[in-house]
This record gives structure tokens, sequence and C-alpha cells, in this order.
């Protein structure tokens, strides 16, 4: 069967939980941004926890169903209209065919997961159905979807339970301010130890560039560098460093005036200096802030940031325990 | 050349071989990084080498942080006795300098630029004391790079040109990146070559272009059906100038699948590569030209 796209959103593309192995060539290991909201909706349409689902920024699209189908939509809060008729977020739901998905106006969060059981399935490329735009790989022809692509979809791996749903409890959603935990390190000696304090204690706030490749940041003091003469190489500007490789979460300031932070889409290297990493554990939540939210960047040790992968572990495994 | 570790959150582990350029940094960090392929540390994700520096990912679910850095250390100590020699191939690119699509993107940001006045080709000449673009392109294209970084996007190379420090063409970044940049624009910032493999964002100067595709997702052209992206660390490049009929005609010939570059198995040896740059360097293309 196939899902005809009436209306695309503003861009959404099909995701699954990525293609690693390749960033060495700069070709990054993509994915849904907000891993933990598309595991759950694939467990609640009956799919392995890796099938591809759309993922859909600050605006939904519009879906015709070709045949009937079950369907579950998880992440941001978003009314999700069957026929025009609201129905609940982050449960299994019956769509027949026909009947037309599409979405009310954002409330909170950035990215809705729309899982189809059977999952959408596109060829994969290099080991992953995930759109990477600028490669012009994955997906729907390398891009984000048109009106008038039909997507296909799989065939479902096992039956889904109509209306079962996923507890409140067990969606994990940025606070107010959002806080990103953060592992010190890379490059942060290039800045002064007040600046590196400004850091952690500023308010920062997302910049409307935030988009799977890196979101920015804005409102905090310019970075302070010690004073060196560049090595050979690097860039005139105390921001810039010998060209190197960029870890997934890292946050360079290019300038010494905007923090990014870089995320699935992430460009695998450049000449900026980092201050360090936000940890593997806040990354779903990055891709749930809309600009403007206020930030926080908390100063957390190797413990820490290892205590939170084990918690985020244990959250998806009593997702998975549900089912 | 002592190492520097970081941590890049819980998953990476950061190593700079050196905080300069140069290719002593750059073979210390290929020959780590193979090193780390070739002990199979369970954990580790991938290996990405870096100009300078080095990054390894891993899962800490199955090794701990800490754990990662000392077999990295250990290999470290294992290191310091290896040869800079390497097994490579050398490739001849043929680059359309001062070319009409680079001239109109460049002409259309000037804006973002540190010399509205002129070129970016105009400006690197003068800034690097070269007295006309025909001599800077004949210094840029005159000695072998050899590839120290891909990425950035998908299969972009960086490139260190061959040549002793003093003779190392160095420029700045556009003041502002550009949002616009041709698909394989020969690029230039700080002391790198780069080809970009696909249309989008960009700092470096643009000098030129190349007919000869180096990324393809659909795996169409001839010399990239095993494989999407065309280079590899250690790759030795020689750009070759060409004119607009020339171009013209090597872009059909990608179009018809009859372009093949030119390339030659050689190796590398650091050591005897000091000994005599240019000596060196006229024997490597010597193998590419098949004298």
């Amino acid at each position: 069967m196939t899902i005809k796209v009436l209306h695309p959103g503003l861009a959404t593309t099909v995701q699954d939980l990525g293609r690693p192995g390749y960033y060495h060539l700069g070709i990054p290991e993509g994915g849904a941004m907000d891993r933990l909201a598309l595991i759950a909706g694939n467990h609640l349409v009956g799919n392995d926890e890796g099938a591809a689902g759309l993922e859909a920024v600050f605006m939904g699209p519009a879906l015709e169903f070709t045949e009937d189908a079950v369907i579950a939509v998880t992440g941001a809060e978003m009314p999700v209209l069957i026929d025009e008729e609201e129905v609940p977020g982050w449960t299994a739901l019956s769509i027949k065919a026909g009947q037309k998905l599409s979405f009310g106006f954002l409330k909170t969060g950035a990215r809705i997961y729309i899982a189809v059981a059977g999952g959408i399935d596109v060829p994969m490329a290099l080991g992953s159905r995930s759109t990477y735009p600028i490669g012009a790989l994955g997906g729907v022809e390398g891009r984000a979807i048109a009106v008038g692509d039909e997507l296909p979809v799989g065939t479902p791996a096992k039956k889904a339970e109509i209306g079962k749903e996923i507890p409140e409890a067990l969606r994990r959603k940025p606070g107010t301010p959002a806080e990103l935990r953060v592992l010190p390190g890379l490059y942060d000696h290039r800045m002064t130890d007040a600046s590196l304090e400004h850091f952690f204690s500023d308010e920062w706030k997302v910049a409307p560039e935030a988009d799977r490749m890196g979101y920015r940041f804005r409102g905090g003091h310019p970075i302070a560098f010690v004073e060196r003469e560049q090595p050979f190489g690097a860039g005139s500007d105390p921001s810039n460093i010998v060209d190197a490789c960029y870890p997934y979460g890292s946050v360079q300031v290019p300038g010494g005036s905007e923090p990014i932070v870089l995320h699935r889409d992430a460009v695998s290297g450049g000449g900026y200096f980092m201050v360090g990493t936000v940890i593997s554990a806040d990354m779903d939540l990055i891709g749930q802030l809309q600009p403007h939210t206020p930030t926080r960047f908390v100063k957390v040790d190797m413990e820490t940031a290892l205590a939170a992968r084990k918690d985020r572990a244990a959250l998806i495994g009593k997702i998975r325990a549900l089912f | 050349m002592k190492l520097r570790y970081s941590f890049g959150g819980d998953e990476h582990l950061f190593v700079e071989c050196s905080e300069e350029m140069s290719l002593e940094a750059f073979f210390h960090s290929l020959s780590m990084t193979n090193r780390v392929r070739d002990a199979k540390i369970r954990g580790v994700t991938e290996i990405c080498p870096a100009n300078a520096s080095f990054q390894i990912k891993f899962d800490p679910d199955i090794i701990h942080p800490d754990d990662m850095l000392k077999e990295v250390q250990a290999i470290e100590l294992a290191d310091q006795k290896s040869e800079p020699v390497i097994k490579t191939r050398i490739i001849e690119i043929p680059v359309y300098y001062n070319d009409p699509w680079t001239h109109e993107t460049l002409m259309r940001f000037r804006e973002r630029h540190q010399d509205p006045e002129s070129t970016d080709l105009e400006y690197a000449a003068r800034i690097n004391d070269y007295k006309s673009v025909a001599d800077f392109i004949d210094a840029h294209s005159g000695a072998p790079w050899i590839v120290t970084m891909v990425g950035f996007v998908s299969g972009l190379p960086f490139m260190y040109q061959m040549v002793e420090r003093q003779r190392q063409i160095e420029v700045p970044k556009y003041l502002r990146p550009r949002t616009d940049t041709p698909k394989l624009t020969v690029g230039y910032g700080g002391c790198f070559s780069c080809i970009y493999s696909v249309r989008g964002a960009g700092g470096y100067q643009m000098f030129g272009i190349t007919p000869m595709p180096i990324y393809d997702p659909t795996q169409t052209t001839s010399y990239l059906k095993d494989f999407m992206v065309f280079f590899k660390p250690g790759d030795i490049v020689k750009f070759k100038p060409i004119d607009r009929e020339t171009y013209d005609a090597e872009v059909k010939a990608v179009e018809n699948g009859t372009f093949a570059p030119p390339i030659r198995e050689v190796s590398f040896d650091l050591n005897e590569f000091n000994k005599d740059i240019d000596g060196y360097n006229a024997k490597l293309e010597g193998i590419l030209n098949d004298h």
C-alpha cells in the first residue's frame, strides 16, 4: 500500500534510527532527532524499533491512506486529526482507506513522528532509510516529501492493539527552561575561566537557525579567548582551529558569539573550536526545542553522563515492556 | 609528538596530534587511526581521521570511556616506532581555474568578503605575494596535495599541499560563510584546499571548478560504481589546469561514462620526501605520467 502526500508540511522527512559507519566520509548518522519518540511510535504500531517513520518539524503534513492502516503519532504536542476529527497522540490508531490524516497547530515541542504499521518502505541507502538532503541520500529521492509523492508502506511485522497508549510518565519532554547537560572538554582550554563559567550560568535562547544539522543559541556572553598566536593552518580568528572532527552534540562557537550544537545531520568536521559536548541522553530533547526556548547548558561529569544514559535506556526498556 | 586526549560527551574520544598543521601531524593521525582499526577494540563504532587529529566514536554500554582511553593510549606507545610510509594512489584532477560559475557566485557574495573590490583568486594571489593570478595558479597546480581529511559533508576532501612551510598558501575564510557554492568548486581556507562535493553553504575562497564528480549517491558515475565517495585520507592529488573547451568536453565524458581520471598506485615515504621535496614530487608526477 501507499500513502499519498496531500501537503508536505514544512520539512517532513523519512527517518529511522540512522546510518552509522560513514561519518569518517562526512556522511552523518542522521535518523530521528527524537529517537525515543520514534521508538515509542514504532512499538505502538507493532513495528521493529528501527522501522522508518515520518519526522515533521513545526507543522504536520496531510496524508491520504490508500488502504486500512494502523498509525501512531508521537513526539511534539500537535493535534492529530483523522478526517478533521481530533484523535489522541501517543496512541495506536486505526485509519481507513481514503481517510485523511492531518494536524492542527503545534502546542509544545517541535517534531512529531508518524509511525505506520509496516514502516515507510523506501529503499535502503547505506543501511538506512533516513533522508539526508544535503547528500541527496535516503528517503524519497534524498529529499523531503512533496505533494503528489506516494510513500510505500511495508508489511506489518505483528498486529498492533488499537487504542493502546504510551503513558504520560514515559514521554520525555524538555523542561522550562530546557536543560541540556554538557560534558566540557575538546577545546574548552581556549576559553578564559570566567568565559567558561558564563557559558554555563547564562540563559540562552534557541535561535531561528535550528535544524537537523545543528541548533544555534543566542543571548549569553560572547566567548572570551585565552590569548595565543594562532597555530599554522588554523585561520586567524581566535575561534579557529586546524579543521578537526566534530562529535555529535558538540558545541562550537564560530566567532565566539553564538553556540551551535551539532545534531543528527551534523557536518563531520570543520575549523571552529568546541566548548564540550551535549551528553547522548539529552540529544532527543534538542530536537523538541522551538526557536526562542530559554535554555541552560548544565555542566556535568562523565559519571553523570553515563548515569543519564542508563536512565534513558531504562525509560526505553519500560516502553518496550508495554508490548 | 605528544597527543592530547579529550572526551566528546559519553560517545566520542577526541585526540589531537598537534595544534598546528603539518604532514608529520597528519601521518601521526593516520597511523594511529590505522592501528586503532587493526586493534579491533570492542565497542568502537567509528574511526574518523582528520588533518592533525582524530576521533573515535564508541558505545559506552560496551566499553567504559576510561577503558577506551587506556586502549588508545596503549596504542600511542606502540605507535612511536612506526615509519611514516603509506601505500596510496596519485590522481590527476582537472581544474578550470577562474571559471564563470564560481565567478558568478563570488560576485553575488562580495559583501561577505575581505576584499569586495577583487576576486577570490586576485585576493589570494596578492596576500600570498604572487605577482599575478597566473603565477598563483601555477603554484596551486604546480605541486601535489595530500588528502588529510574527508568530511564536513559527503566525501569532501581537505587537501594539504606537499611543499615546505614557506611555500604553503594561506588564506582566510569568508568573513561570513556563503549560503551557496557551486558543486565541484575548488576552494581554499586556512592552509587547505578542498573540493565541494555537493552544492551548498561554504566559507572557503573559490578558485575554480572540476568537471569530475567526487560523490554520487546514485552511483551511476563510471568510477563511483563500487562506492559513492571517491576520496580517502592519504590520496595524493595533482591538479591540472584546463580551459573551457576541455572542461566542456570532460563534463560530456562524465555524462557518457567515458571519463576516467588518471590514477596510479604509489608509496609515499615522509622521511624521503622531506630530504628533497621537489625531487620527490617530480618522481611522483613521473609515475602519474608514466615516465
